[in-house]
């Protein structure tokens, strides 16, 4: 017996190892580039209208904790996360919208629908915004601090995923 | 009847990110063109994971063509291009993986193994030559490989 | 009632296995003539009782029994008799019981095409096979069960992934299972001869038929999945390196080092420690591909099950079938000591380079579509590895690979002449090259690896030939006679690689010389492309069974005579909703013309996004595998291997 013929084995407990460790990661899941990094430069008019309506200033302004969510009307998850939204604002939160690629009279119906969340709600006609936040699905939630990037999360925001992801993100940039 | 299929058709079809469409403002210079197709080449589609957004009819795989022409339209190298977007997406994005200290083991894994591969076959080559039989001298190692070709060719 | 039935069977094709597994093996290592005997029945009963299991499964789905939990999930009254039958194994759980049913399939036909192999061996063999069905029929049960109920039932059903609702998509799926579970009797031969611990020329020469095989099904499934990829996405894109593509991609890649190197211990009663091993790796990537696509533990476009649960239970079983074997093996290895030696330029050295580069291709194949993953359990960081990556590393094994090909049947062996090997291709050398430069020069040009690889492919297909002239004496008389007098196994060897010759000509062709055309075109406009004009002539609205669409309809007209008319379609499925691109493709001999119709301006639908694009010699790369594929089966219809499974001649 020749140590040599274990090495095909040893090999394959390798790559299992790697496969397990796999199994409990997301594949999907691609953190932002911007942790930790001022927000980006940009400037959005509101829904269905020419004017200014949400910048960077407006965000670095704010004092304590708000959230950037990027939706759309057309978007599923949307509708599925909204509910939770409506909770947070319920509880205090400060959220910010951005629509992103949507009509206008689309968005309008949905917060009507749904019910408006947002402290205020601005329009991402051409998508240009969200590349430059590093948004790739919607919806997705930005949490942010004094002007900074604390956290991002893509897909829908329910009960859990705020008590797992955002709370201890949100008690730690609270102290 | 006709038009109004086809009007049922594009509302059934609105419902959807993925409509197949053109990219209308392609670069006039042929040689800028080609440049974009080979940066677009290289960048993953984010919302299909799988493919290129040189073939993804997804919106932001549009958007992105369209930013990779505006960027080669204002003077941006390959490059830079490049790292406009992992600068917002991460490395992620790039379907060739940046030649860096941890993705060398996986550019060279083809030399690698084929070295490993060489070493243990020629070991193993040797060992059974000396298993098999006393070694021999020059002489008769010369003798043998005569022989061997006369008989061998057939 | 049929549901409940069928779920039944599965129990009892599983209670089956565990008894053709257990009670055999023991009566082989003990001697025990009567416990051997269940194994034949076992077998037999097994494939029955699957059989059943699976019809019952088809059954529901034909009738639309949405009470079925898997049928209201992937069904839907509405979609045509054929993607109602292709939905039994368009799902997580009706493909995992295909699997088990091609594995019992080819349990019985190893049962009964086997009955003149010493009868320890069949035996053993059965037994390793029964415990590799063990593991699929507890997953079904246990993790994914077919027959769930649900309750209430939904009247309609949810419908199968549009994209799946396509006949190359239909038959994709169990072809290339019937490759990956084909190879699951080449690992019973293997695992058997460890246990055993012997192989020699009659056990190669057992294993070569089923290999081969479970390699033409392979290819052809491989193959058709890479087509519908090309006619279907409407991008003309043949292949992508995706995860899932790479899953039966490294199979393959074995698989056909092993149809090679079973050669060498047929013929020459050495390499056996290597192709058991191979034959275990080839399995193993079987396995390790059903584990990639069940688990979703690596993104992809095709994984439709993602379920950690399942991915724990798969991976269980692959660290016990593999990792079992993989032990076994470095226990045994050392008893099969190796037989005639050989020069180090022969025939046999030839093989072992073949052999080398392609375990080293499936290797960096696997490593490039696990080494995100890696990278992401051990630093965290999330990285691609795409298309540039492994045409480069593929591509850069693959020049060597073919070099070696053209000279491996030229070689004799024990010890070949390299320099004079080199002499009588010389004349082929200068043809391919000449052949390659006019070829270049009529395409106008291009990039370099174009060339290269032009020239990979007519140096294969000109010594190919020469070798086979050679071989036969063509130019004496009698040849006619002596072509088809040929052994099979030598006939189909030149196929294959002829075929090889054909697609790599294809494939440097189609990838480094398309073109293409998007614009918008109104009715009349006309666009051109590599020579062709097309006209936009009309639209009209259609009704599918379960779709809308847009058929558009294009003149093409080459030096002003027309040549077809060609009939894209945009189609929007109802459930669910999802549009889906239907090309229109030319397919001549110097190239395919494809073409695309997209999305019409809102107001007046007068305006149409089209996409056209030219592919040369894109059939030459379909052409040539089904050539490989041909090859495969007249090497199957060898006399030799005929007296290995027919009884008689001993």
């Amino acid at each position: 017996m020749k140590l040599k013929a274990f090495f095909p084995f040893l090999i394959f407990c390798v790559i299992s190892i790697a496969l397990y460790v796999g199994l409990s990661l997301n594949p999907g899941e691609i953190p932002s580039e911007f942790i930790d990094d001022p927000i980006p430069e940009f400037s959005l008019p509101v829904v269905g209208g020419e004017e200014v309506g949400l910048t960077t200033a407006d965000l670095k302004n704010e004092e304590g904790v708000v959230l950037v969510n990027f939706f759309a009307s057309w978007c599923a998850p949307c509708y599925v996360e909204h509910p939770f939204l409506m909770e947070l604002q319920k509880r205090g939160y400060k959220i910010y919208g951005v629509a992103y690629k949507d009509k206008a009279h689309a968005t309008n119906r949905f917060l009507k629908e749904q019910g408006n969340p947002y402290f205020d709600t601005a329009a991402d006609n051409d998508g240009r915004v969200a590349i430059e936040w590093g948004v790739y699905g919607f919806p997705e939630t930005f949490i942010i601090k004094d002007g900074v990037i604390r956290h991002k999360h893509a897909g829908p925001i329910m009960e859990m995923q705020f008590e797992d992801e955002f709370m201890p993100i949100l008690e730690s940039i609270s102290k | 009847m006709n038009k109004i299929m086809i009007v049922i058709f594009w509302l059934l079809m609105g419902t959807s990110a993925f409509a197949v469409g053109v990219d209308e403002k392609r670069l006039s210079d042929p040689a800028e063109e080609a440049r974009a197709q080979e940066i677009m080449k290289q960048l993953r589609c984010l919302v299909c994971q799988n493919q290129s957004i040189v073939d993804s009819d997804a919106g932001l795989a549009k958007d992105i063509r369209i930013i990779v022409r505006e960027r080669i339209l204002a003077g941006d190298t390959d490059q830079q291009v490049l790292t406009f977007m992992t600068e917002r997406y991460g490395d992620w994005v790039l379907l060739k993986p940046p030649f860096d200290g941890a993705t060398i083991i996986l550019w060279l894994s083809p030399l690698l193994l084929l070295g490993v591969g060489f070493i243990i076959i020629i070991r193993n080559q040797r060992n059974r030559k000396m298993a098999t039989s006393a070694p021999l001298s020059d002489e008769e190692q010369k003798r043998i490989a005569q022989l061997l070709n006369e008989n061998g060719d057939n | 009632m049929i549901a409940e039935l069928g779920h039944f069977a599965l129990i009892l094709a599983c209670s089956l296995s565990v008894i053709q597994g257990v009670f055999p093996l023991y009566g082989s290592i003990n001697g025990n003539g009567r416990m051997m005997g269940i194994s034949l029945p076992a077998a037999y009963g097994q494939f029955l009782f699957v059989s059943f299991a699976f019809a019952a499964l088809m059954y529901s789905f034909i009738v639309s029994d949405f009470s079925v939990a898997n049928v209201a999930t992937n069904s839907h009254t509405l979609k045509p008799m054929l993607y109602k039958v292709s939905a039994t194994w368009g799902n997580h759980e009706g493909s995992i019981l295909f699997w088990a049913l091609i594995l019992a399939l080819f349990g019985a036909m190893v049962a009964f095409f086997g009955r003149n192999l010493p009868r320890k061996f069949h035996v053993t063999v059965l037994s390793v096979q029964a415990f590799v069905g063990l593991g699929f029929y507890l997953f079904l049960l246990l993790t994914s069960n077919p027959f769930e109920r649900i309750f209430p039932f939904p009247n309609e059903g949810n419908g199968l992934n549009p994209l799946l609702q396509d006949p190359g998509l239909a038959f994709h799926p169990p072809l290339l299972y019937l490759g990956y579970v084909g190879l699951s009797v080449t690992f019973s031969f293997a695992v058997a001869a460890l246990i055993e611990g012997r192989v020699d020329a009659a056990w190669a020469r057992w294993v070569r038929p089923w290999t081969l095989l479970a390699w033409c099904f392979l290819t052809t499934g491989l193959t058709l999945g890479s087509w519908w990829a090309y006619y279907e996405l409407g991008w003309g894109g043949w292949w992508f390196w995706d995860p899932v593509e790479n899953a039966a991609f490294m199979p393959w890649l074995v698989a056909t080092g092993l149809l090679h190197s079973a050669i060498v211990v047929e013929k020459r009663d050495t390499l056996k420690a290597w192709t058991i091993l191979l034959a275990i790796i080839a399995f193993s990537f079987s396995l390790l591909g059903t584990f990639i696509v069940r688990s979703g533990v690596l993104t992809s476009v095709h994984a439709f099950a993602t379920d950690p649960e399942r991915g724990v239970f798969i991976l269980l079983f692959l660290f016990l079938v593999i990792g079992g074997s993989l032990f076994l093996f470095a226990l045994r290895a050392d008893k099969l000591q190796p037989g005639g030696l050989f020069a180090p330029i022969s025939r046999e050295s030839m093989l072992i380079i073949n052999n080398l580069l392609l375990s080293v291709s499936a290797l960096v194949v696997m490593f490039g579509t696990l080494y995100p993953l890696l990278r992401d359990a051990l630093t965290g960081e999330k990285i691609t590895v795409g298309p540039p990556f492994f045409n480069m590393a593929f591509g850069s094994l693959m020049i060597p690979l073919i070099i070696v090909m053209a000279l491996g049947p030229m070689a004799n062996w024990k010890r070949a002449d390299l320099m004079g090997i080199l002499s009588r291709l010389k004349f082929m050398m200068v043809v391919s090259l000449v052949a390659t430069l006019a070829f270049y020069y009529m395409a106008g040009g291009g990039a370099i690896m174009a060339a290269v690889w032009l020239g990979l492919g007519m140096w294969l297909l000109f010594s190919t030939l020469y070798e086979w002239s050679e071989r036969i004496k063509l130019f004496k008389g009698g040849a006619l006679k002596r072509i088809l007098r040929q052994p099979r196994a030598s006939m189909g060897m030149t196929f294959g690689h002829l075929g090889l010759a054909i697609a790599v000509l294809g494939m440097a062709a189609t990838s480094y010389w398309d073109s293409e055309y998007q614009g918008i075109m109104g009715y009349g406009d006309k666009a051109t492309i590599a020579g062709y004009e097309v006209t936009l002539n009309s639209t009209d609205g259609i009704i599918g069974p379960n779709y809308t669409a847009v058929r558009a309809s294009f003149d093409v007209n080459k030096d002003g005579q027309k040549v077809t008319t060609l009939e894209p379609e945009a189609r929007v499925y109802m459930t669910p909703p999802m549009p889906t691109t239907e090309a229109a493709i030319l397919s001549t001999f110097l190239g395919d013309l494809f073409v695309v119709i997209g999305e019409a301006n809102s107001e007046n639908y007068d305006l149409w996004a089209v996409r056209l694009y030219f592919k040369p010699l894109q059939a030459w790369l379909w052409t040539g595998v089904a050539i490989m594929v041909l090859g495969g089966f007249i090497s199957l219809s060898d006399r030799r291997f005929r007296t290995g499974t027919i009884k008689g001649k001993k």
